[in-house]
């Protein structure tokens, strides 16, 4: 599919020494329960979180459900068996009874830490109009501009702050889009969750800033189940970003997150991820094991839930952002850039379920493969019977780099309603020598090329990105080809 | 000597292209090489250019006192030769302002320039755009996408006026151009004419050399130049063909 010389190989055979610069480790004691997973550490959890007992009671009814479930086998991954009693289920530095109320009382090297991400959590340094939450191992660290928001009605907190402050919220919502008996991994996930955040918007509020949580893993042998939960009520808007990163560790970690979004009439939410995960070495070796599930729901007419993706980091990705169309005229959309290199595998994609009459679902997914990596997209459009005159339109590219890497296209379709209307494209492009040539004469360094060559690939997912990520995203987009640019 | 090719062979896929070719120009030359089809004139333009296909059986290329084969593509577009393709290639989703920006500056760091700021590269662009006709709108489109043959002929002339080579090479830039677009782009080769850069043009037909006036023209076929003069062979050449050069 693609023509490459010996050049090309070389220079991407340089990409694949690839420096992952977030890969460092924050020397804090933290504090564990012992590795394992029973009903002991779900209750250790519980009440390290202080939570009241329905919650407790609904964590053990997940583990059971666990307990009774296998792990989804239908992606194409490949991976050794993952021992759920080798993990640590919580770690949170030591001595972090409360989340600190400012941030004098959050530990120096935390701070550091997120300083050397490029992540800073004093407010003046921060991103002008960005509010990030903070999450480090299990447990949230600090959240900015809380007050700010506050005024407006907007609660935007860690979810074990919304579980304290905001129960009937909560009750109502936890699980309601994401039910725990779904599959293996949102069962695991509602047992033993940890943090994540939580965002309200209330009626007719336009949230004035982009909500954005950055996820950490530190210790060895963790796990993070993060759990996030978004609702905007009628005639709201928000925009969500998420970032993360890991240390370079040989062993892999797992990574299960769960994420729910209810958007009511004439809400929208968008929700946006950067997954910079550390993806292994050069051999294949460690990196995490991404199995996320997220899923929206566009629960009230004319609401619009919007999901965008780079995903850059993991050795293993299986993830696919969904929609449930059930308000009429509401709108369901997917973005994604999924690069894999080395020894890498992808199994991402999406899920549009059109319930309500004139419902539309867009998919534009570019997948780019390099090294020996797989990359799979996986997509399931449905329309239900009284879906009338609903709509999908799907494009998948593919662009393979290299002639031992894998690029897979899935789509199915299933259509109940015969008024629905449904357009599918693929392509496979290639950065073929030409371009590389042109490029080149134009005075380009042949990583200059690829790279831009790439962004352009891309560049129609990168720019649904919010505006103040758009930027950082192309350059993890040149990072994960080439190393360390920028 | 400012470009010297000497005793120049060339083969791709076991097909010797090039026969022992030679060529001098000087600085302020314009030369033009015609042709008929297949008697390697755009072999010799990518050569010059560094393309990787080609196998050098014999000869030396001498560019700016450089051994023009110990330079890479992108060291020898950076030394200051270009080339405008016959076929412009699409690069879709790369916006040729960027891409002419990190063009030019990687240009200058080579040079030990400072790099141009995006402003002043924003400013430049617009100025050489207007004076090349070329419509402001059409700068906001990726490079070559969904662009006319013609509009692709003058966006490789906007390029070379933006990167001021010392050698620009033009490969066919008239062929598909009715004679307004070919007017637009000549006027933009003789705008950029000086003293101290040199053109070598390589053309199919005389009508070219109507509106750039060579110094030299060579007439190339079977991959050797055999016969060099002024502009009266492209006369010649208008009036006969190639047939009694063969």
């Amino acid at each position: 599919m693609i023509i490459v010389n010996s050049e090309t190989l070389n220079t991407l055979d340089s990409y694949s020494k690839n420096k992952y610069k977030y890969g460092f480790v924050t020397d804090i004691d933290s504090e564990k329960p012992r590795k394992g997973l029973n009903e002991k550490i779900i209750k250790y959890i519980s009440s390290k979180k202080n939570e009241p007992s329905w919650l407790l009671e609904w964590r053990l009814s997940s583990f059971r459900k666990w307990k009774k479930m296998k792990e989804p086998d239908w992606a194409n991954l490949n991976f050794p068996k993952i021992d759920y009693q080798d993990i640590y289920y919580y770690s949170a530095p030591k001595g972090f009874k409360d989340k600190p109320k400012d941030l004098s009382e959050v530990d120096p090297k935390l701070i550091e830490t997120y300083n050397k991400l490029g992540i800073p959590l004093e407010e003046q340094k921060v991103l002008a109009g960005v509010a990030v939450d903070v999450v480090f191992d299990s447990v949230s660290v600090a959240t900015t501009y809380k007050g700010e928001l506050e005024k407006l009605g907007i609660i935007f907190c860690s979810i074990g702050e919304a579980i304290q402050k905001h129960p009937n919220l909560i009750k109502k919502y936890l699980g309601s889009v994401i039910p725990p008996g779904d599959h293996s991994f949102s069962a695991l996930n509602s047992a033993v969750f940890t943090d994540g955040s939580f965002v309200y918007i209330p009626k007719n509020v336009k949230c004035p800033m982009e909500l954005s949580t950055y996820f950490r893993i530190n210790s060895e042998n963790t796990g993070q189940f993060e759990r996030t939960l978004i609702i905007a009520d009628k005639g709201s808007y928000v925009s969500y970003l998420e970032g993360c990163t890991a240390p370079k560790r040989d062993d892999n970690q797992l990574h299960a997150a769960n994420v729910e979004l209810i958007a009511l009439e004439d809400a929208e939410i968008k929700y946006s991820t950067v997954q910079n995960w550390y993806p292994g070495d050069e051999e294949g070796k460690g990196g995490i094991y991404n199995f996320v599930t997220k899923r929206g729901l566009c629960a009230g007419k004319n609401s619009k839930i919007s999901w965008t993706q780079v995903e850059t980091g993991s050795a293993i990705t299986w993830k696919y952002p969904s929609c449930i169309l059930k308000g009429d005229n509401s709108i369901g959309e997917f973005y994604s850039v999924a690069i894999t290199n080395n020894y890498q595998q992808a199994d991402t994609g999406t899920k549009m379920t059109h319930i309500g009459k004139n419902t539309k679902s867009k998919i534009i997914s570019k997948g780019i493969s390099l090294g020996k990596s797989q990359n799979t997209y996986r997509g399931e459009v449905t329309f239900l019977r009284k879906s009338d005159k609903a709509r999908n339109y799907t494009q998948c590219d593919s662009l393979l780099v290299g002639n031992q890497c894998g690029a897979h296209t899935v789509p199915y379709i299933d259509s109940k309603n015969n008024t629905a209307v449904i357009e599918h494209e693929a392509s496979t492009s290639k950065i073929n020598e030409d371009q590389l040539y042109y490029c080149r004469q134009r005075g380009l360094s042949h990583e200059e090329a690829v790279s831009l060559i790439v962004n352009g690939f891309c560049k129609q997912v990168l720019q649904e990105l919010p505006m103040e990520f758009a930027v950082e995203a192309q350059k993890l987009v040149s990072i994960s080809l080439e190393g360390s640019v920028g | 000597m400012f470009l010297e090719i000497k005793d120049l062979s060339v083969k791709i896929e076991n097909k010797n292209i090039l026969k022992s070719l030679n060529l001098n120009i000087n600085k302020g030359e314009v030369h033009a090489i015609m042709g008929p089809n297949g008697s390697g004139k755009s072999t010799l333009a990518n050569v010059l250019a560094g393309k990787e296909d080609y196998e050098i059986l014999n000869g030396k290329i001498i560019f700016k006192d450089n051994d023009l084969f110990d330079l890479n593509i992108e060291e020898r577009a950076q030394e200051g030769m270009f080339l405008a393709f016959q076929y412009p290639v699409e690069i879709p989703g790369v916006n040729i302002t960027p891409f002419l920006h990190s063009a030019i500056n990687s240009k200058r760091k080579r040079m030990n320039q400072d790099e141009i700021d995006n402003l002043s590269f924003a400013k430049l662009l617009k100025s050489k755009a207007s004076d090349l006709g070329i419509n402001i709108d059409m700068l906001k489109r990726s490079v070559n996408t969904g662009f006319s043959g013609g509009e692709k002929k003058r966006y490789e002339i906007l390029q070379m006026s933006i990167l001021n080579p010392d050698l620009a090479i033009l490969d066919e830039t008239d062929s598909g151009l009715d004679i307004d677009a070919l007017k637009i782009v000549t006027d933009g080769v003789n705008k950029l004419k000086t003293k101290d850069n040199s053109f070598l043009i390589i053309t199919h037909y005389q009508k070219l050399l109507d509106y750039i006036k060579p110094d030299y023209v060579h007439v190339m076929v079977n991959g050797s130049i055999v016969k060099s003069g002024g502009s009266e062979i492209a006369a010649e050449i208008e009036k006969d063909g190639f047939q009694k050069f063969q």
